[in-house]
């Protein structure tokens, strides 16, 4: 024992911390995962102010008789996959969170994906699209559609609306999002019509690369009816500008990952016609729920909310119901709650979770009207 | 590849090059004056093109006046920079007052991202820039003709400073030995914070020419664009302004061609340039233009 002796104060801090985690905790806390800076700093922002705005309204959660608030703990995954790891580590490790929302970018929700499944803490993605991020993982939700969706919705658009028949594609290399939604996009497109040579190349470019002249001058010669170039607006307003710099007038098309006031601020007036798919307008409100952001976000916020800003508000609530189904704070009673949920009425529509995980939803177009976000249609899955 | 295919890849890589030119003529000479690699000159570059953002901004100068602010106002701040950061190290090892540089980097870039946000700022181009000139099957815009004017105009000024005044005759006495052009009464803080002052101006204006080719800020805008520029400094053969240039427009040529000739390989563009260094380093280790030295110890 006299050995120990030098060594009792840090026995008693080590008794003391047992003692402290063994207590009841008195919040629900709820992870928010998402890029605050980098090249997805504006996606995330938009996620997390649906998530604050949901929170706000709805601070506390039923657990079976007792009333818990909710605490948000917010993390920055820095638009960076290694990064995006050590967050994800640090909400299950050291913030102890419940549940964990987030985040936009597959790529950064699938380097989480392995961090909440072994912890057994549900994770909940809003605007992930990438099938990846909850294939095989019990653990990974998400409210939204799947790239399949998104990619044969834009290839249908491209072939039936403006009568396209040949396209180039250009991708982000290192993003997992971006090269499988162009991969969806060409297979519809090369059945849609019936030309095994329909896509005419694949153009590469990096994340935070800005200058694509050299891809766009070799994409220019190859003289397409459309171009596929799904990828953060960041990079993605920067290729439509220089294409029209370099006098290629062949329409954008691209995915949900566009609809960001800094895809219009950057492309400026370059990015008029650009069209992509998303997962809500706000010309055409769905539940009451709906209406009910809607109202709260015009209010607060003054301006019209993005899709993703919608996502993060039913991602929140889906999260909230399920924990109080669940009756428990145990990561998976609440995974089995999440796993049930069957038409629940979300702002983007209703919830049902499918057996991988993913909500089925329709689709809307969007196009850049006039410096605007403006709604073209509708589709249905 | 067609002719016309092949001219308007070679005015893109004129344009990408001379950007780089540009930032690299700033490293290197605060490299030939101090044998200091200045780790924050891309964050320096960064905050040229954001302070020049924030005066049309917030204060709606016109695009001139704010290039003109923004340029002296980053020019203080390396100043500053050299002030706090490197001085009270100046008689430490150089590794100090290196990783002391790379401190500095990482400071600026975070309070960067703390005063100005995460998210991409769009930067409103003057329209004088913003012509797109046609010549026959190319088609580049007029910032793209402007920036190698400025380069070979500031390349001009600064050989000329150096070579001919008596401030530059100062800086190339403290670049030859600090102790003694202090015992020949050559201020030799004033001479440093000279160079640095105008290290930081080139930054800044190459900072700001960046943004209005390429019209998104974010705080990390300089990190890519300082490594590449480093690079092109040292394959020109570092602390040799001439040598920055053609080490400049070389990378990027050797960047802009690969991804026209070889599209397969697009994905380590970011590679080629650092593999370029590793040739450059192991075939002829003082750089194209550079000198041989020998490590005074």
């Amino acid at each position: 024992m006299p050995r120990l002796k030098p060594f009792l104060p840090l026995l008693a801090l080590l008794a003391f911390g047992a003692c402290k985690s063994a207590k009841q905790p008195t919040t629900v806390k709820i992870g928010v995962f998402e890029p605050m800076t980098g090249a997805n700093a504006a996606g995330g922002a938009m996620e997390v102010e649906g998530i604050k705005l949901a929170n706000q309204l709805y601070p506390t959660v039923k657990v079976g008789e007792k009333e818990y608030k909710i605490e948000l703990v917010v993390v920055d995954n820095k638009s960076d996959k290694v990064e995006a790891a050590n967050a994800a580590q640090r909400l299950v490790d050291q913030d102890k969170v419940n549940v964990v929302l987030g985040s936009w970018g597959s790529s950064l929700s699938m380097a989480a994906g392995p961090i909440v499944k072994d912890k057994k803490i549900p994770a909940i993605a809003l605007s992930a699209t990438n099938p990846l991020v909850t294939r095989g993982n019990d653990y990974y939700f998400r409210v939204c559609f799947i790239d399949p969706f998104q990619g044969t919705v834009m290839a249908n658009y491209a072939v039936k609306q403006l009568h396209a028949k040949k396209a180039v594609i250009v991708r982000e290399v290192s993003n997992d999002y971006s090269v499988g939604l162009a991969k969806y996009f060409a297979d519809t497109f090369k059945k849609l019509t019936g030309d095994q040579g329909a896509i005419l190349g694949e153009l590469n470019y990096n994340t935070n690369d800005q200058d694509f002249t050299a891809q766009l001058t070799t994409l220019k010669s190859m003289k397409p009816d459309v171009i596929f170039a799904p990828g953060n607006y960041t990079e993605s307003a920067l290729i439509i500008k220089q294409a029209s710099e370099l006098g290629i007038t062949a329409p954008f098309l691209g995915g949900d990952t566009w609809e960001a006031p800094e895809f219009l601020d950057v492309g400026k007036k370059a990015t008029e016609g650009a069209t992509f798919s998303t997962f809500f307008a706000t010309e055409v409100p769905i539940t009451d729920t709906s209406k009910t952001f809607l109202d709260a976000y015009r209010k607060q916020y003054a301006k019209e909310p993005a899709a993703a800003t919608a996502l993060g508000f039913d991602g929140y609530l889906v999260a909230r119901a399920a924990i109080e189904r669940a009756g428990s704070l145990d990561g998976a009673k609440i995974r089995d709650a999440l796993a049930s949920t069957k038409d629940f009425p979300g702002a983007a529509g209703l919830i049902t979770f499918d057996e991988n995980r993913d909500a089925t939803k329709s689709a809307v177009i969007k196009t850049v009207k006039g410096g605007k976000f403006t709604y073209l249609t509708t589709v249905q899955p | 590849m067609t002719l016309p295919l092949l001219l308007q890849h070679l005015a893109n890589a004129l344009a990408l090059g001379s950007l780089y030119a540009l930032i690299a003529i700033g490293y290197t000479m605060v490299y030939g004056i101090l044998r200091l690699i200045n780790f924050a000159h891309g964050d320096v570059f960064m905050l040229g093109a954001y302070v020049a953002f924030y005066c049309v901004a917030l204060f709606l100068l016109p695009w001139w006046a704010s290039f003109v602010i923004a340029i002296v106002v980053t020019a203080l701040m390396g100043v500053l920079l050299e002030r706090v950061a490197y001085r009270p190290l100046r008689d430490s090892p150089k590794i100090s007052v290196m990783i002391s540089a790379i401190g500095a980097s990482f400071l600026i870039e975070n309070v960067a991202v703390v005063l100005f946000g995460g998210r991409p700022k769009g930067v409103a181009v003057p329209d004088i820039l913003n012509v797109k000139l046609t010549l026959g099957a190319v088609s580049v815009m007029s910032v793209s003709l402007v920036i190698p004017i400025c380069t070979f105009a500031l390349l001009a000024v600064l050989l000329w400073v150096v070579g001919k005044t008596r401030t530059g005759m100062a800086m190339r006495a403290v670049s030859t030995d600090l102790d003694a052009a202090r015992l020949q009464a050559i201020d030799v803080n004033r001479i440093i914070s000279f160079t640095f002052g105008s290290g930081s101006l080139l930054a800044s204006f190459g900072g700001i020419l960046w943004s209005y080719k390429y019209p998104q800020l974010n705080p990390l805008m300089g990190v890519m664009p300082g490594l590449k520029c480093f690079i092109a400094a040292v394959i020109g053969g570092i602390g040799n302004i001439q040598g920055a240039v053609l080490g400049g427009f070389l990378l990027g040529a050797i960047e802009l061609l690969t991804i026209a000739f070889l599209p397969t390989l697009t994905g380590y563009r970011d590679a080629f340039a650092f593999v370029l260094l590793i040739v450059v380093l192991l075939v002829k280790p003082s750089g194209l233009l550079g000198s041989r030295q020998v490590e005074k110890v």
